[in-house]
């Protein structure tokens, strides 16, 4: 029997380590996938609290959660092609339009 | 037996996470998603919740990824144009923010203790597809309206203007 707070320990690591993708690359298709690491990292969370209280609904949210990264890497992979159409990089600092 | 196989699979689900955001070629980081991504779903599988294991490894793993996997090669940035990292002090920095967060979500998951409730089996499809269409049937709906706008959001997107 492992305790609910290794699950919970878990998925702030996962979280973490999607946290430090994101500040610290500078490549966007790493940083969107870095997104859904973090996203992963709160379903672990999300199933492990349902599954210890006994409540459907931590299965639920996971599932809400899926819906929404499967959405997410849609729009924003789209936008990363528009924008690679526009600007021929994958680099996060170049594009500073709206900077000043 | 489950603490040995929560230790091996939580191992293979950290390690790859690493290894995706240390990797510099995007194609490389998304084939360590996807063993993170298998990895998770193993957990799911630990923790009975059937249905999450099988959607994650379906939507994740054969959707999300094979979206990743089809974009990189599409735009295919050569080996040289990729962007140059940042500089040490910034990922130092990165890593030391999400080592803090780390720890404090440690020292709250010890004096998080959860209440053992009645029923364990709650990702299976019986458990979740009754509370899907009884109490969150409106946050279901809703769930198809969110589909449609990002169906339309990405093809605008990424049609090209005429």
């Amino acid at each position: 029997m492992i305790a609910p707070s290794a699950y919970l320990l878990l998925s702030a690591i996962l979280f973490g380590i999607g946290v430090v993708g994101v500040v610290a690359r500078k490549n966007i298709l790493i940083i969107l996938m870095s997104v859904e690491l973090m996203l992963n990292g709160v379903n672990v969370a999300f199933v492990a609290a349902g599954s210890y209280l006994g409540d459907p609904a931590g299965g639920v949210f996971a599932f809400m959660v899926m819906t929404v990264a499967a959405a997410e890497a849609a729009v924003g992979l789209a936008l990363l092609i528009a924008l690679y159409r526009l600007k021929e990089t994958i680099d996060i600092t170049e594009l500073k339009v709206l900077k000043w | 037996m489950e603490a040995v196989l929560f230790i091996l699979f939580g191992a293979i689900a950290v390690c790859g996470a690493i290894m995706v955001v240390t990797r510099k070629s995007p194609m490389a980081s998304a084939l360590y998603l996807i063993l993170t991504l298998f990895a998770v779903a193993a957990l799911f599988v630990l923790r009975q919740a059937h249905f999450l294991a099988a959607v994650q490894v379906i939507v994740y793993a054969g959707a999300v990824v094979v979206l990743f996997v089809f974009v990189i090669m599409l735009i295919n940035v050569p080996e040289d144009r990729l962007p140059v990292e940042r500089a040490t002090t910034t990922r130092v920095l990165g890593v030391l923010a999400a080592g803090i967060f780390i720890l404090e979500s440690a020292v709250l998951a010890r004096r998080f203790w959860m209440q053992k409730g009645p029923a364990a089996e709650v990702g299976t499809v019986e458990t979740v597809g009754r509370a899907l269409f009884t109490d969150y049937l409106l946050a279901f709906e809703i769930t198809s309206v969110l589909l449609l706008a990002a169906v339309i959001g990405a093809i605008a997107l990424a049609k090209r203007k005429t």
